[in-house]
């Protein structure tokens, strides 16, 4: 009897014998949880931010039609048209295939569950034929459908600018032409009573930057300009983690641009169908400089000071708007600039690599811009402070720096760790974090996360029409509006004279002038 | 079969040390609310590519793998450190162990934007306990330490010998 109890009781503790391994691994997990629980909170204690989207969140009935019209349909115009709601159905068609053999691409479905902006598009002005038709097509295409579906009736081609300007059926226009016309158009087009969404950079001269100004406001007509990094929730998510003083007093912003292929460079292929026969070149020419009828020029106008404002004016705006959205820069005091044709060899006029400075001693920060075309090698967008640094593009990091005053304490106690990011942002994630997994940091670090999960992707250029369109609606100011299309322009245009005059040049702020 | 001490302690640690490492990966993932697989599979290389891409981009298909994936995890986890129907447990370790190593095999010219912890060629971390836990499928111990010696005691027959 004795013996089989003991027996039994053997049995069970052999049963049994590794159950206290759980208690192992229970205690050794609440121990790191509690650790991390308090790495958290000392960092919550710092970094407070707001998990909200000001764009996405407001509501504005659109119920009222507005109805546009396109000036240049060209490459950007067609990317404006679809995040607008309008694609040429062969493209349609061939998404669509894609679709059938590839469930992973989803180009279609994002187009067409993109949100309807109760718009029409009423006029269509190019001055190449193909372009014009292109876009005619596109915006009839109302149904979102592929060549087989139902057109709407084609909007009216117009072959100039001031024609479809004329038109007593658009109220507002998208201007996508070459930036030797941005100003002239947008100035006539507020002139004429209606809306504007033009490209960056807004102008192409400083005396016409004055007067956009003045057109747009005396007109009181509603203004978008193309920067549509306006919209994204990573700059948002930086500007407050900047307003509350997280990285501590910014000294030094760096950005850059690190493109290096053909495209990049502005080296778009050539159409042989394309002539004088069916490319109205005067007007292309427009103000700029007269010049025989060249297709390099045409269609690779952003290599040539004539038509374009190079690496300043079409990608250092990018930037530059950026850090005025999250810093709220304003007009630099002073700019120096340097670079050269240095790869692209093939008669350009305008630089391929750049490096420019600015300097805001109110601010008491430098701002420099480095860029090349025959590079690819990231470099990030970085805003320095004494206290973190903060890299932002489409996602966003936060680390606090190691010699920091604010996080000293908390850093000293490991509370903190300056190599993990005591805040890191992706759109769409689920939620705001600041410590995640190894595997989850990298995804964020290279802006890799997909995130088909929660919530739907949204494309940041159809939320800036949008937000124009909202504005029109409710007669509020868009979030680029022409005050901070005037900063832009100026800021690219005293980078663009500093390296094209080859001196330091000054804003004076009383006088309002480039000196 | 008859193990001597050594072999019976040695082959228990093992079952042990490999159940606690599918334990925390499972519960690591459970107690992550923006865990999932998703990231992974999306980037997978291999001949088996086009299949791991496939469960990724079903978002329905990918709640199921995330939950099978982490309970998964956790059950064997549990199955092997307090060997419990170890032997399934096992199985199942070397199926879930087998998808992770042919959806990132570490073979010549293919690269994964994945970290990994080390350099590895045609084996790697996945490979070696898969291969221990078919080791311990040829040498069970939980009928002799665990709970399966509870449950199988009558019908096989063990009388604690």
């Amino acid at each position: 009897m004795e013996n089989k109890y003991k027996n039994s009781r053997r049995e069970v503790i052999k049963g049994l014998l590794t159950f206290p391994v759980l208690g192992g691994l229970a205690y050794s997990w609440f121990k790191k949880k509690k650790y991390e629980d308090l790495m958290k909170i000392a960092i919550r204690e710092e970094v407070q931010l707001e998990n909200s989207n000001p764009v996405l969140a407001r509501t504005v009935s659109n119920e009222k039609l507005i109805r546009l019209g396109i000036i240049g349909a060209g490459g950007r115009g067609r990317y404006l048209l679809r995040a607008a709601g309008f694609l040429h159905p062969e493209t349609i068609d061939s998404w669509i295939e894609a679709a059938a053999n590839n469930s992973s691409d989803k180009r279609y479905k994002d187009f067409y569950d993109q949100d309807d902006l109760n718009i029409v598009i009423n006029g269509v002005c190019d001055i190449w034929d193909q372009n014009a038709e292109y876009a005619q097509l596109t915006c009839a295409n109302i149904n979102r459908v592929g060549s087989v579906g139902n057109m709407a009736k084609l909007p009216t081609r117009y072959s100039t600018y001031q024609e479809l300007l004329a038109a007593p059926d658009i109220d507002a226009v998208i201007i996508a032409t070459p930036d030797h016309w941005h100003g002239t158009i947008t100035i006539a087009a507020a002139k004429a009573g209606k809306h504007v969404y033009c490209e960056k950079p807004m102008t192409w001269t400083v005396p016409e930057t004055f007067e956009v100004v003045k057109a747009v406001k005396e007109n009181n007509v509603v203004f978008q300009l193309g920067h549509q990094n306006r919209q994204n929730e990573s700059y948002f998510k930086a500007k407050e983690a900047y307003d509350k003083g997280i990285l501590g007093k910014v000294n030094l912003v760096e950005v850059t641009t690190n493109r290096n292929s053909p495209n990049g460079a502005w080296v778009y292929d050539i159409d042989p169908t394309a002539g004088p026969h069916n490319i109205d070149w005067k007007q292309f020419i427009g103000p700029a400089p007269d010049h025989p009828f060249s297709p390099e020029r045409f269609f690779r106008w952003r290599c040539w000071w004539d038509y374009s404002t190079g690496l300043s004016g079409d990608l250092f705006t990018h930037e530059y708007d950026a850090m005025n959205q999250i810093l709220g820069l304003g007009i630099p005091h002073s700019a120096v600039s340097s670079g050269g044709i240095y790869f692209y060899k093939d008669g350009r006029t305008v630089p391929d690599v750049l490096q420019q400075t600015f300097e805001y001693p109110h601010k008491d920060l430098t701002l420099m811009y480095s860029a090349s075309l025959a590079s690819n090698m990231h470099r990030g967008n970085r805003i320095m402070g004494h206290d973190a640094y903060m890299e932002v593009g489409g996602n966003l990091q936060i680390f606090a720096d190691r010699e920091s005053t604010k996080y000293k304490e908390k850093i000293q106690n490991h509370l903190i760790d300056p190599n993990i990011p005591i805040y890191s942002f992706t759109p769409g994630m689920k939620q705001v974090d600041a410590i995640t997994s190894a595997t989850e940091q990298y995804f964020v670090g290279r802006g890799l996360l997909y995130t088909y999960r929660h919530g739907k992707r949204v494309d940041t250029t159809h939320l800036h029409i949008k937000d124009w369109l909202d504005c029109i609606r409710t007669g509020d100011q868009p979030e680029c509006n022409v005050d901070v299309g005037f900063e832009e322009a100026i800021s690219a245009h005293m980078g663009t004279i500093a390296y094209r005059e080859n001196r330091k040049v000054y804003w004076d702020e009383e006088k309002q002038e480039i000196i | 079969m008859k193990y001597t001490n050594t072999q019976l302690s040695l082959l228990i640690i093992l079952r042990v040390l490999i159940g606690w490492h599918f334990l925390y990966e499972g519960l690591a993932k459970l107690t992550n609310p923006n865990w999932s697989s998703i990231g992974y599979l999306m980037d997978s290389g291999g001949f088996l590519k086009g299949f791991f891409e496939s469960l990724a981009s079903n978002p329905q298909v990918l709640e199921v793998v995330d939950f099978m994936n982490t309970w998964g995890l956790i059950a064997i986890g549990l199955g092997l450190v307090l060997g419990l129907f170890s032997r399934v447990a096992v199985w199942a370790g070397v199926v879930l162990l087998a998808m992770y190593y042919l959806s990132h095999p570490p073979f010549v010219g293919i690269k994964y934007s994945m970290p990994s912890e080390g350099n590895y060629l045609v084996v790697n971390k996945i490979l070696i306990e898969l291969s221990a836990l078919l080791v311990l499928l040829v040498f069970p111990t939980s009928k002799r330490i665990g709970i399966d010696r509870l449950i199988f005691r009558k019908k096989e027959g063990y009388h604690g010998k």
